[in-house]
């Protein structure tokens, strides 16, 4: 009895010194604290970032760590038709049809590759994110005028649009990530918009209405918060596609005019042409855009959780 | 807790009630489809701290009059019509600024599920604050100082800490105990609970009905409540009105619907209430058939399809008109031709038992 009640006594002291306490990590801590302690947590985060920050790295000392200038010609005497010189020493990926190294080029190439990606998707989503809110927002004859004009870029195919746009623009690279860009608002649009109708019947906000809230202040404040989580996924997927695209562009003859300037998706066209001989030369900037793809997928995708308090663990 | 918080108009600020439902109808319309009346001819009132129960069955129009009568309505498809009167003002019809100005202001309300009612990501403390910030003009700081004042009035405890956390991370009770203080924030004078314990487990059911009683109640705040749990019915109204198929089928005050409901349906409802004195095995008395039994006011009275008591003339098209709402004594009301009748001593009433 008494070795029985003293271990129930234990027991209950012990219960009643651990109420006290607050849990560790929990209670009290602002989102985006608790966002970058999950991320700093999360091995998918870790990943992703080190990808990313390994290719803007390249990308920012891409003159330190090329071995070569990227349009230097060399070993000219031994490319022939139908045979280009595979890796040697010194040219540890060997050289393009024009004798060129492959690796300077995939190093400098990081530079256009990543501000394509990057600047035509932030330029896609801001425009269709704000298409989106505009729709979202005020719904009615403003909803529908927006949708169908997004609805009309939509129909129209995404390359033909691009290719439509460059030829507009004329041939430079502000154009080439404009036109991209331009291909990547009605998602955009649609996604935010789909997604505030979707929270604008919430409960949450109908209650913040009977609340006398204002109509922008729930929209900014309640509805946008929580549309935004598809937006963010799908701009890391965009990321990826942007570069794609523009590596088509390019194929197409509409790419950067900009010889000077290396680029993935151009040396991937090029390099198709040589398929038979040296298939390497289009697997490198291949794995190279895939490798971002995925990096800047990962981040996102665990940005997203992170940012989301309901994927608390 | 002490009460000395709210300072509300107090129980006798006249006698002009704070609420007044004047045949509020509501009609739902879709193209190509018979449009819907969900609420047809309701009409009630509330006065400075009293407390009116709205009770039936899911699909009576319980929450379509309370969204009505906050102008919560979507405006497309819906028609309301009748009067809906708050110290006097017309409600139906009014601007939306004029609405937006009086809701949480004036008149707020309380839903029924206290988690999909908050957003899940901002934090309690911003969710309160801004409604300070909209109607009182405070300045960000006084709001989240007025904010942990709430909080602990509402009985959160550690409410600085409660402050910055979000929805996900305040137990059920807690999440309730938060939408009330939002709704409490600018001392109303009237609040609308929406079944504002049904997601609740029963002991915290309890202590919600206990807040509400507190802070509003004693406050002389006008409280509607709407349910479908009598138990709620018998711990906080002051009068109830029954409702059936969008129309109000019995009124009385609290004592007298509960020892002798006139309306079979009434005291269908009280005897299906489970009893824990009763013997075992004794099955359950449940009101046969479902609300999608319904027949249409016009064509008679919309429950006679599954009223015990029916008779013929209950369809319109025998006794030639449509069964209204008269007169039943004193402070009664009663939309019925064949209601339940008890012998003169009204102490062995039947269904007196069922009022927990």
């Amino acid at each position: 009895m008494t070795a029985v009640g003293e271990v129930k006594r234990r027991r209950i002291d012990e219960l009643a010194a651990r109420a006290g306490q607050v849990p560790e990590g929990e209670g009290g801590v602002s989102l985006t604290k608790s966002a970058v302690r999950r991320l700093r947590r999360d091995p998918v985060a870790i990943t992703g970032a080190v990808i990313v920050v390994v290719f803007l790295v390249v990308a920012a000392f891409a003159p330190l760590l090329a071995p070569r200038d990227p349009l230097a010609q060399t070993l000219l005497s031994e490319i022939r038709p139908g045979f280009i010189p595979g890796s040697r020493e010194g040219f540890p990926l060997g050289v393009d049809n024009l004798g060129r190294d492959t690796l300077s080029r995939l190093v400098y190439g990081s530079r256009q590759s990543l501000l394509i990606g990057v600047v035509s998707t932030v330029l896609g989503a801001a425009v269709g994110m704000a298409l989106g809110v505009l729709a979202g927002a005020f719904g009615g004859w403003v909803d529908t005028v927006v949708m169908r004009f997004v609805d009309i870029l939509l129909s129209i195919p995404g390359l033909l649009m691009a290719i439509s746009i460059s030829v507009l623009l004329g041939q430079n690279q502000y154009a080439l990530m404009i036109a991209i860009a331009v291909t990547q608002v009605p998602v955009f649009a649609r996604l935010l918009r789909g997604s505030m109708l979707a929270q604008r019947g919430s409960d949450y906000a109908l209650a913040a209405r009977a609340l006398g809230v204002r109509r922008g202040r729930i929209v900014f404040g309640h509805v946008l918060p929580n549309s935004l989580s598809p937006v963010i996924v799908q701009a890391t997927l965009s990321l990826a596609t942007a570069i794609i695209e523009a590596a088509a562009l390019s194929f197409l003859g509409l790419g950067d005019p900009d010889l000077a300037r290396p680029e993935w998706g151009a040396m991937l066209s090029t390099a198709q042409d040589y398929l038979s001989i040296r298939p390497e030369l289009a697997v490198y900037p291949a794995l190279c855009i895939i490798v971002v793809a995925l990096g800047f997928t990962l981040l996102g995708e665990s940005l997203r959780e992170a940012l989301d308090p309901k994927f608390r663990r | 807790m002490t009460m000395e918080v709210l300072p509300a108009d107090g129980p006798a600020r006249g006698d002009l009630p704070v609420l007044e439902v004047d045949d509020l109808t509501v009609t739902f319309s879709r193209r190509g489809e018979q449009p819907t009346r969900a609420v047809d001819g309701v009409g009630f009132s509330v006065a400075a701290g009293e407390t009116v129960g709205l009770v039936g069955e899911s699909g009576c129009g319980k929450s379509v009059t309370s969204l009505a009568i906050m102008g919560l309505l979507p405006e497309r498809g819906v028609r309301v019509g009748g009067s809906v009167r708050f110290g006097g003002q017309e409600l139906v019809g009014a601007s939306d600024r004029t609405l937006r100005s009086l809701r949480g202001a004036d008149m707020a309300m309380v839903f029924q599920d206290p988690l999909s009612s908050l957003n899940p990501t901002v934090s309690i403390g911003t969710q309160v604050t801004e409604v300070l910030v909209e109607h009182r003009d405070m300045s960000r700081k006084q709001a989240a100082a007025e904010a942990t004042d709430l909080l602990d009035r509402v009985g959160i405890p550690d409410p600085a800490r409660r402050l910055k956390e979000y929805p996900h991370q305040l137990s059920g009770g807690m999440r309730q105990r938060a939408l009330i203080a939002m709704a409490l924030a600018c001392s109303p004078r009237l609040l609308i609970a929406d079944e504002p314990t049904t997601a609740l487990d029963v002991t915290i059911q309890a202590q919600i009905l206990e807040l509400l009683r507190e802070l509003v109640v004693d406050t002389g705040t006008a409280l509607v409540m709407i349910t479908h749990d009598l138990g709620v019915v018998a711990g906080l109204c002051d009068r109830v009105h029954v409702m059936y198929a969008g129309r109000i089928i019995e009124s009385a005050d609290r004592h007298d619907l509960f020892a002798r409901p006139r309306q079979p349906y009434t005291g269908g409802l009280l005897a299906s209430v489970p009893r824990l004195d009763g013997a075992r095995g004794v099955p359950l008395h449940p009101i046969r058939g479902s609300a999608r039994d319904a027949i249409p006011w016009a064509e008679g009275c919309a429950f006679a399809p599954r009223c015990d008591n029916a008779q013929d003339d209950c369809l319109t098209e025998v006794a030639g008109s449509t069964v209204p709402l008269e007169y039943d004594g004193p402070g009664r009301e009663l939309r019925c031709r064949h209601p339940l009748t008890y012998p003169s001593t009204p102490a062995g009433a039947t269904a007196s038992g069922a009022a927990r």
